[in-house]
């Protein structure tokens, strides 16, 4: 198996808005290992956003080239995209993204509705996951009676559901307090180093940030600079 | 797309449209009325075709009728001239085509009757023995009558067959078999009563109101006798197969008769029966098209609250629609969640204004309003309605679907 993940190489894209034309990301070139844990930190307007829906192809690069798993993504169909996201990416989510008046368990269940698993099956996976995520006895609350910190653990648990090869966590405990930040924080971490899942995450909390084993700073759409923990020390290259 | 994955997204429109009750009764109250004023409306039409056919098929539709003078089309006569129709043809027919059954001169004539301090005007009919077989008369079984004989024909014998007006009008509560009514001074004796046929379709009134005599002796004392021109010829064929054939064979008898040359138009016309039954039906369906149309725009405007309700229902949850699509939900999947709701309404409405439909069409004439208004359901009427309501349903359901499933993710996802 390829140690590289993803493999970004000149990326650039291009908003057209209005007869403006705006770079958000002018040319980054990154690579990512199997079984790593990175941070992007930068400002708003910075072009990390940008950078996190083409990381997790919900958006196509104008110009460069992605491969995810061996696979170009540049070319693909939305067809294909979809199916990319369904069974390699999981997402977290800064506001949650769960379904309103719907069970935990049923949240957790909807990626494997589109990836055509059995009903019995994505119930078992589900419960499973559930577990995983500490919500065991919490799996047919609906979403609203959670709690903040509950709610982004039923979306870790949905997530991994389709055991996806990266998770991209966007900004997941900007809506959490300190302590509720912690606990999920753990999990990621238990994530990545138990089951050597690789996590991607945006956040611009340094504190956040450091339960990453590389921090990678954007700023105008451009990599700027990367911080590597010492007791690490191997991987991306620039 | 794989069939349980449909199943199962079949699963989440149906609870979408749970969740909304008071919403989703609304929008299909306007499918559930559309169809049934379709199936209502064209159950009218119907009932109205029903009952000019039965009343033409009791005038026999193995029948034809000879008149002189040719045919009008669009009330202008063509052909040349006109030829009286002459008694010696009727003969001439019996004879010589062999799908004629029976044949019968008519003569008519409309007059006063009286019966002791009574009168009445109406048609009197001078027919031959076999009139009752060519017009499927019957006699009315609680007199004892019967219709005159050949014997009388041949003889002249002042006698009478009332038509059942006539009986309810000369001899109201009393039986008229024996009596004797006067025409123009000439006693009648009444030998026999017709069943009641009802209404006419066309013009005229009822059937009902007239008198049959034999035709010697309506020519000879009430039309001053000679060689007066026949009303017209009834002819029935052996069978109804056969009606074409006689027609046939009546038309080219009367050219030679008439000695027409080849190429030459008609003077005189063959009615067919049925032909009669048939333009008459067929203006009732120009009813039906008619109302059946009109109701169909309140069964469009239902599809339109189908459309209205979805766009709504797809703006509310493009969040939703976000979601799903980012863990993986194709176009096609979102469009088929979205179209689901949409057939689920109309089709699900479509049985209920079945059922709309049916009741009020069996109920209408309890009002009295509607009381002579005969109904009937056909499954044609049925299967039409609850399809147009199904593509109803898909029709203006794909729109908001497609929106749904056009959305960008990231825009999506980012809605408030």
């Amino acid at each position: 198996m390829n140690p590289v993940l993803i493999r970004l190489d000149n990326i650039v894209r291009t908003y057209h808005i209005g007869e403006v034309d705006v770079r958000a990301l002018r040319g980054i070139t990154y690579n990512v290992l199997r079984g790593d844990f990175v941070a992007i930190m930068g400002p708003s307007g910075s072009g990390k956003s940008t950078l996190m829906n083409i990381l997790g192809c919900l958006d196509r690069p104008t110009s460069g080239t992605y491969f995810l798993d061996d696979q170009a993504v540049s070319g693909l169909s939305d067809k294909s995209l979809a199916t990319l996201r369904n069974t390699r990416i999981g997402f977290v989510f800064q506001s949650f993204n769960l379904l309103k008046r719907t069970s935990a368990r049923e949240n957790v269940e909807l990626p494997m509705l589109y990836a055509d698993v059995s009903g019995k099956q994505s119930r078992e996976r589900a419960l499973k996951a559930l577990k995983l995520v500490g919500l065991e006895g919490r799996e047919t609350h609906n979403t609203n009676q959670l709690s903040g910190g509950e709610q982004q653990r039923v979306a870790i648990a949905r997530s991994l559901v389709n055991n996806p090869s990266l998770i991209m966590a966007d900004e997941p405990t900007g809506n959490l307090d300190s302590k509720m930040s912690e606990d999920v924080m753990k999990i990621f971490l238990d994530m990545n180093r138990e089951k050597k899942i690789t996590i991607i995450l945006v956040t611009h909390e340094p504190d956040i940030a450091a339960y990453a084993n590389r921090v990678i700073h954007v700023k105008d759409g451009l990599i700027n600079r990367e911080d590597v923990k010492l007791d690490i020390g191997q991987g991306g290259t620039r | 797309m794989k069939l349980k994955r449909t199943i199962r997204i079949f699963k989440l429109s149906f609870r979408a449209l749970t969740r909304n009750k008071m919403r989703t009764a609304l929008t299909m109250l306007g499918i559930i009325i559309g169809v049934g004023a379709v199936i209502a409306m064209v159950s009218i039409g119907a009932g109205a075709r029903q009952g000019v056919e039965a009343k033409f098929n009791a005038m026999g539709t193995n029948n034809l009728t000879v008149s002189s003078g040719s045919r009008m089309t669009g009330g202008a006569q063509s052909g040349t001239g006109t030829i009286p129709l002459k008694l010696e043809v009727v003969q001439l027919i019996l004879d010589r085509c062999p799908s004629v059954a029976f044949a019968s001169p008519v003569y008519q004539t409309r007059n006063q009757v009286i019966f002791e301090n009574k009168n009445w005007n109406t048609l009197i009919q001078g027919v031959n023995e076999d009139f009752d077989i060519i017009g499927n008369w019957t006699l009315d079984s609680t007199y004892a009558g019967r219709f005159f004989e050949q014997a009388e024909v041949d003889s002249g014998a002042t006698v009478c067959v009332l038509g059942a007006d006539t009986v309810t009008n000369l001899f109201p509560g009393s039986d008229p078999i024996g009596q004797i009514i006067r025409v123009r001074d000439v006693p009648f004796t009444v030998i026999g009563v017709l069943k009641a046929k009802g209404q006419s379709g066309g013009p005229g009134g009822s059937r009902d109101d007239m008198i049959l005599a034999p035709y010697t002796a309506v020519l000879e004392r009430l039309l001053g006798g000679g060689t007066l021109t026949l009303n017209s010829i009834q002819i029935s064929a052996v069978d109804e197969e056969s009606t074409d054939s006689a027609m046939n064979e009546v038309t080219e008898l009367m050219r030679e008769y008439n000695k027409l040359e080849p190429g030459a138009s008609d003077n005189f016309t063959v009615r067919n029966m049925a032909d009669i039954a048939e333009s008459a039906a067929d203006s009732t369906n120009i009813l039906t098209v008619l109302l059946g149309s009109i109701a169909s725009i309140s069964l469009l405007v239902g599809g339109i609250g189908i459309m209205n309700i979805m766009l709504v229902s797809v703006s509310e949850r493009i969040r939703e629609i976000g979601i799903r699509m980012a863990i993986g939900a194709q176009k096609i999947d979102i469009l088929v969640q979205f179209l689901f709701e949409a057939v689920v309404l109309s089709v699900v409405g479509g049985i209920l204004g079945i059922l709309l439909g049916f009741g009020t069409s069996k109920l209408l004439h309890y009002i009295p309003m509607f009381a002579t208004i005969t109904t009937i359901v056909s499954t044609g009427s049925v299967l039409l309605a609850f399809g147009f309501s199904a593509f109803v349903g898909i029709f203006f359901g794909y729109y908001p679907a497609s929106k749904a499933a056009h959305m960008d993710p990231i825009e999506a996802l980012r809605y408030e």
